[in-house]
């Protein structure tokens, strides 16, 4: 039923769909209106069998959650920004015990500064938990891939992140197609555990595991990813026959037939790519686009076929590695080993800086003449930047703090000088 | 000359077992089909308390719940000698995630047994000092702040032991250990620190409460029998002696454990919605010094200024008021 | 379930980890010497017998307590039980009261109509017993067992010795010892009464060895200047006469002289035939008395008057002269020089017994002393095959002793008769009380005895002391603290953190599990009886 309603709200009733039986959350670091709909239907009835627990932080949230899914329950929370890394040691732990967990990140800013706009620096901190992380491009797919993740994690016993633009998507309105009940139940079965605490077979779950299996324990779930590699596409696949629309899989090209310029990007800022590839096609320019779906594992094989025949990539990053560049980057990189071509990355939309169109093709202009640098910053206020390097620069170089202040501000200066 | 019932054993109540005691008065660990739910073959030190209250409580919990128990278990000492890859001494289901999460974890492990209906199977929670009183008491507090249906079992060893005795919010006054080391003015641990966690877990108004020690069998059984009675959040805080990280000899791990009680410096009680309904008086009242000076980690409080000494007898001097510890 | 990898496990597997490889001492379970056991001069193994009285099992208790001693209705009454005062619980609160728990066993048997088994084969080997006193019939009884026929000699008319001539009723109702003796005669015990043995060597043909215990009643004398008119009896003919119904005619105003049992004896039974305040004499104080304190307590509740540091030095008609004394430093009375008269009808000497050896006469090789007999460690003569025991060697003179001697020359006479030695097993380390953790037993008062009414005990012989009700002497029983000996209270079981220790099931104690035993010490500290030992392992 196609319905006009909020990302949250619609992520919300995807979640639902997906019968969730213990569902823990906190409410705010930031939090989203995912868990406050959540709330409401377990409340109202309407999601039946489902366990809510208000918890008193993001790292009970998800630790509620492994103990949920460890003793057999199809287990759900969501989280942002500061709150996703509060918990990450049980991330971290939800990881290593293969625990089929799907978690919402509606992406945001980490402080400090304090900022609670979108960009990706949060999962990204996360990147490199265990979990697979999916990347929606919409808040149709937004909704779409949970329903997918739950079915991928549960196959793999494998934790899995959804991840969303904070405000961009989640707080956006949009005419959204939620599906019917008897269609996910059909494409979900109920969850199976692999493992599971039951007094009729008791084990130990949780051991600890020393240099003699610690790596093994490590490559296996680096092995699970490789199988979803695998699974990713063939669950967008069922879910297109079962749904009627594509969403999901590992990466999605847009024109990039006869491109010389390839953009890449995670999440919605795709559909602003596209856009400016419109336009830019319509200018006569060959540039095209690749949205990267699944984050963890990362496609390499995919990615660096959409990349080879180009003469060059823009990595639109939204996550900023402080003192190298991007983490998308990375990828792309070791996706195009032994293939020559020009890559640059920008750096864009950090603490939710709009990225607009005007921006987005003035740098990709200049990508095609090759005049960006390795690493760019889409619209920093230079002037601004260069003015403090210089007052610190200077500030460090001469006299007392006080004395370079009253200089600054012009007074005195002559006298003393 | 009055009739006196026959009530009286030879060993009275106070001993594991009995063979002239009914079988329903004798203890869990005197029954020859005892779960021992924690195995032999795991790693603790010789004589270590907490291997014995984890068994003790479980086999309790086990027996009251007709095997029906599920358990989490913080990062610490129990943690590491019971499941150490490739061998667990565990015979229940159990769960280790992470230090500061035990009360979550069973949270969440009681939640998912409330959808799937299993309403006979009871969820405990285990963690040391370190894992309750600080890194885990956030969780701790919202489990019993939510009434979650868990019983949280703290063993108290007074200490971090599993890292090398670092002193926790738990570690007693005067106490030495890795990071309050028993030189300066006033060595060992500051007096007036501390937190005591089954009067901040009673502020929560949880529905039970109560205080066990390993050197009390009987009354540790009891209460666990009857935690496992009770739906809703409980919490019971068992004191176990650590040879290694107290500096007392393996053998006087439960003599250690008694004296802690008979002193008045771990008071023996239950308390329910947050009011203290029993307590254990104290039999035959003994100087802190008894107790103290089996244990290294309280030498230092022996030399020609004793005024550290004269404190903590004021400390338990204070609980046996506060707790009617002398009441018959 | 198909686990992952090395994160989760099977359930118990630390089994595989046998962790007894730490140990650097091993704990094994002990038998320690009870110091009741210890005390017994009848060897009785009292923790034993008691262990099965505190499971309600008196039978079995009365039988326990029938392999070392025949007499527990007696001994439960008139043994000063030793025992007592070595108990481990009389540090705690105070002794077991194992003689009332003895004697509650005891007329359990006699009510009961119990009767020991005679089960070894006979040893068509027979033994003469001369006297039928506590110490004769103990060792009549013990040889029956064996196999051995036996047969008593008995100068008086009736069995018993001293138990029957010296101890009055009010302390031990003759049913009692009629019917404890006659329990040994129905084993087969051939006792021959008015059968005064002249000389021993005039009957000794026929059987293969001899003990004799004739007792010690001939009383000891004192010069003592007295008028005509002077009544002065020995406490020895005064006790005896009770017995053969011809009382002895006191007065009113009686004296005692002396400060054993007998003395105490010999008042409280002028006491009953009608002297008003029976007066004891004693030439030392109340502390060195030989008589026991329990006995003196019931002489003074029953108002018997003493008098201490004392020494009759005369009497004549209605008086007595005493000399007051003082103790020198070596404890001895040293005679003062101040007089007093006391009124007195009639003076009864207790000064202590000796035997009557003529028997020994012809027996070429004897040697006697100080009215006794020597015997060695097995007690035998200097004459082999002739054994004697009893009062008549040097000894404690108590029936309790006379009891042990006779189950100790029994036993070395079975074995002189196999030609061999009898060689005692060894002995245990005596479980002292800080081997006890006395911390798991429970306040428990002794339970006193009920006693007859005090006018009643002045005026008849009926047995002053009562007996336990089954409720109480079952309570008394589970007072023991079974010293040195497991009564498998599970604490082991319970306290090994390592679940080291397995347990056998009920009457089967337990067993360490040595795979894993890290040798912590815990269940030997917690063992409240002492029954655990820590060994060092050899490394």
């Amino acid at each position: 039923m196609l319905q006009q309603i909020e990302g949250s709200r619609a992520i919300a009733c995807g979640i639902a769909l997906c019968r969730p039986e213990v569902v823990c959350a906190y409410p705010i670091t930031p939090q989203t209106h995912i868990v406050e709909a959540l709330s409401e239907m377990v409340r109202t009835g309407e999601l039946e069998n489902c366990e809510y627990i208000n918890v008193e932080s993001e790292f009970a949230a998800l630790s509620v959650a492994i103990g949920a899914s460890s003793a057999g329950a199809r287990s759900y929370t969501a989280t942002a920004s500061q709150g996703l890394l509060y918990m990450a040691e049980a991330v971290y732990n939800a990881g290593g015990l293969g625990l089929p967990i799907v978690m919402t990140i509606g992406n945001r800013a980490i402080g400090a500064p304090i900022n609670i706009w979108n960009d990706h620096s949060d999962s990204m901190a996360l990147r490199d938990a265990g979990w697979i992380q999916l990347y929606a491009e919409t808040n149709q797919e937004a909704l779409d891939l949970h329903i997918q993740a739950f079915k991928l994690a549960e196959a793999l016993s494998c934790p899995v992140m959804v991840c969303v633009d904070g405000f961009i998507l989640t707080h956006a309105y949009e005419q959204i197609e939620i599906p019917e009940a008897g269609k996910v139940d059909a494409f979900l079965p109920p969850f199976d555990p692999v493992q599971v605490l039951d007094c009729m077979d008791p084990v130990s779950i949780g051991a600890m595991v020393g240099p003699e299996a610690f790596m093994e324990v490590r490559y296996l779930q680096h092995y699970k990813q490789l199988r979803a590699l695998e699974m990713i596409p063939e669950i967008a696949k069922e879910f297109s026959e079962q749904f009627g629309r594509d969403s999901g899989g590992l990466a999605r090209p847009y024109r990039i037939a006869d491109a010389e310029t390839v953009v890449v990007a995670l999440g919605s800022v795709n559909g602003t790519v596209k856009d400016v590839v419109d336009e830019m096609r319509e200018e006569g320019h060959l540039i095209g686009s690749l949205c990267v779906v699944s984050f963890r594992p990362f496609p390499l094989m995919e990615v660096r076929a959409c990349l080879e025949n180009s003469r060059r990539v823009v990595v639109l990053e939204k996550s900023f590695s402080v003192g190298l560049g991007g983490p998308l980057s990375d990828g792309v990189r070791k996706s195009l080993s032994g293939i020559a071509l020009r890559g640059y990355t920008v750096i864009a939309g950090l603490g939710g800086r709009a990225i607009t169109k005007k921006s987005l093709k003035g740098i990709f202009a200049k990508a095609e003449m090759d005049e960006l640098e390795l690493l760019n910053f889409l619209d920093l206020d230079h002037e601004i930047v260069a003015r403090q390097i210089m007052r610190e620069r200077e500030t460090r170089r001469s006299g007392p703090i006080a004395e370079n202040l009253l200089k600054s501000i012009g007074t005195v200066a002559s006298r003393i000088a | 000359m009055s009739l006196q019932p026959v009530k009286f054993y030879q060993t009275g109540t106070f001993t594991v077992g009995n063979r002239l005691l009914d079988e329903s008065l004798r203890t869990v660990q005197a029954n020859m089909q005892r779960t021992n739910s924690l195995n032999s073959g795991h790693r603790a030190c010789q004589g270590c308390g907490e291997a014995l209250g984890a068994r003790y409580a479980i086999d309790a919990a086990m027996r009251a719940t007709k095997n029906r128990v599920i358990a989490t278990n913080a990062t610490g000492c129990l943690e590491v000698f019971s499941t150490p890859y490739p061998e667990t001494s565990w015979q229940i289901p159990w769960m280790h995630s992470v230090f500061g999460n035990a009360a979550s974890v069973a949270t969440g492990i009681a939640a998912a047994l409330k959808v799937k209906k299993k309403s006979d199977v009871r969820v405990i929670a285990q963690g040391g000092d370190g894992g309750t009183t600080d890194i885990g008491f956030a969780c701790l507090s919202g489990m019993f702040e939510r009434n979650d249906d868990v019983l949280y079992l703290c063993y108290d060893n007074e200490a971090y032991m599993n890292t090398g005795v670092q002193r926790s919010s738990a570690t007693p006054p005067g106490a030495r250990t890795a990071t309050t080391p028993a030189v300066g003015i006033h060595p060992g641990n500051a007096f007036g620190t501390g937190k005591n966690l089954p009067l901040i877990a009673m502020a929560h108004q949880i529905p039970y409460v109560a205080t066990a020690s390993v050197a009390n069998l009987h009354d540790l059984e009891a209460k666990v029998e009857k935690a496992m009675g009770i739906c809703g959040a409980r919490y019971i805080h068992i004191y176990v002696p650590c040879p290694l990280g107290w500096g007392s000899s393996p053998s006087d791990t439960i003599k250690v454990a008694r004296l802690a009680v008979e002193t008045g410096l771990f008071p023996l009680f239950e308390a329910e919605h947050g009011e203290i309904v029993s307590r254990i008086p104290i039999r035959n009242k003994v100087p802190v010094e008894e107790y103290l000076k089996l244990q290294k980690r309280f030498a230092h409080l022996f030399g020609e200024d004793r005024s550290a000494i004269a404190m903590i007898q004021e400390i338990a001097d204070r609980n046996i008021r506060k707790f009617g510890l002398e009441e018959a | 379930m198909k686990k992952p990898f090395a994160i989760t496990l099977d359930p118990g597997s630390s089994l595989a980890n046998h962790t007894g490889s730490w140990r650097t001492e091993r704990p094994v379970y002990v038998d320690r010497l009870p110091p009741c056991n210890h005390a017994c001069p009848a060897g009785e193994d009292i923790q034993g017998w008691l262990y099965h009285a505190e499971g309600g099992e008196y039978r079995k208790a009365w039988e326990s307590l029938m392999k070392n001693n025949p007499f527990p209705a007696i001994m439960g009454r008139v043994c000063y039980h030793p025992c007592e005062g070595a108990c481990n619980r009389g540090k705690l609160d105070e002794s077991v009261g194992i003689h009332a728990v003895e004697r509650f066993l005891g007329d359990e048997a006699i009510r009961r109509r119990w009767l020991p088994e005679v089960t070894a084969e006979p040893s068509g080997r027979h033994v003469l017993v001369v006297g039928s006193g506590p110490s004769g019939l103990s060792c009549a009884y013990h040889l029956r067992l064996m196999g051995h026929q036996v047969v008593i000699m008995e100068a008086e008319s009736r069995a018993g010795g001293m138990m029957r001539y010296g101890i009055p009723q009010y302390r031990l109702p003759r049913d009692v010892l009629d019917a404890e003796i006659s329990r040994i005669a129905s084993m087969g015990v051939e006792i021959r009464l008015n059968a005064k043995v002249a000389d021993i060597m005039d009957v000794i043909e026929g059987y293969d060895a001899a003990f004799l215990a004739v007792g010690a009643h001939i009383a000891k004398r004192a010069y003592i200047p007295a008028g005509d008119a002077s009544r002065i009896i020995d406490a020895v003919s005064l006790l005896h006469g009770m017995e053969e119904n011809s009382a002895t005619l006191l007065g009113k105003r009686v004296v005692v002289y002396g400060g054993g049992n007998t003395a105490i004896d010999a008042a409280r039974t002028a006491k009953r035939l009608g002297a008003e305040e029976p007066l004891i004499v004693y030439r030392r104080t109340r502390e060195r008395m030989p008589a026991h304190e329990s006995e003196l307590q019931e002489a003074i509740e029953e108002g018997i008057r003493f008098k201490w540091l004392s020494t009759v030095k005369r009497m004549e008609e209605g008086s007595i002269t005493v000399e007051k004394m003082i103790l020198d430093d070596a404890g001895f009375p040293q005679p003062t020089g101040e007089f007093e008269t006391i009124g007195a009808d009639s003076l009864v000497l207790a000064l202590g017994q000796e035997s009557e050896l003529d028997l020994l006469k012809s027996v070429p090789d004897i040697e006697t002393a100080n009215g006794s007999v020597k015997v060695d460690s097995s007690m035998m003569t200097n004459h082999p095959g002739i054994f004697a025991g009893g009062d008549m060697v040097p000894s404690e003179k108590t029936v309790t002793a006379g009891i042990g001697h006779g189950k100790k020359a029994a036993r070395n006479i079975d074995a002189w008769l196999r030609n061999e030695k009898f060689s005692p097993p060894e002995k245990h380390e005596i479980a002292s009380f800080d081997m006890l953790n006395t911390w798991y037993y429970s306040d428990a008062p002794k339970i006193r005895q009920k006693a007859l009414d005090l006018a009643r005990r002045q005026s008849t012989f009926e047995e002053v002391i009562h007996g336990l009700s089954e409720e109480n002497a079952l309570f008394e029983a589970r007072r023991c603290l079974s010293c040195g000996n497991c009564f498998e209270c599970d604490n082991c079981y319970g306290v090994c953190p390592d679940n080291a220790v397995i347990k056998l099931g009920p009457g089967s104690r337990f067993r360490f599990n040595y795979d894993f035993c890290k040798g912590c010490g815990l269940c030997a500290a917690e063992c409240p009886c002492g029954a655990i030992q820590m060994v060092p392992e050899s490394i």
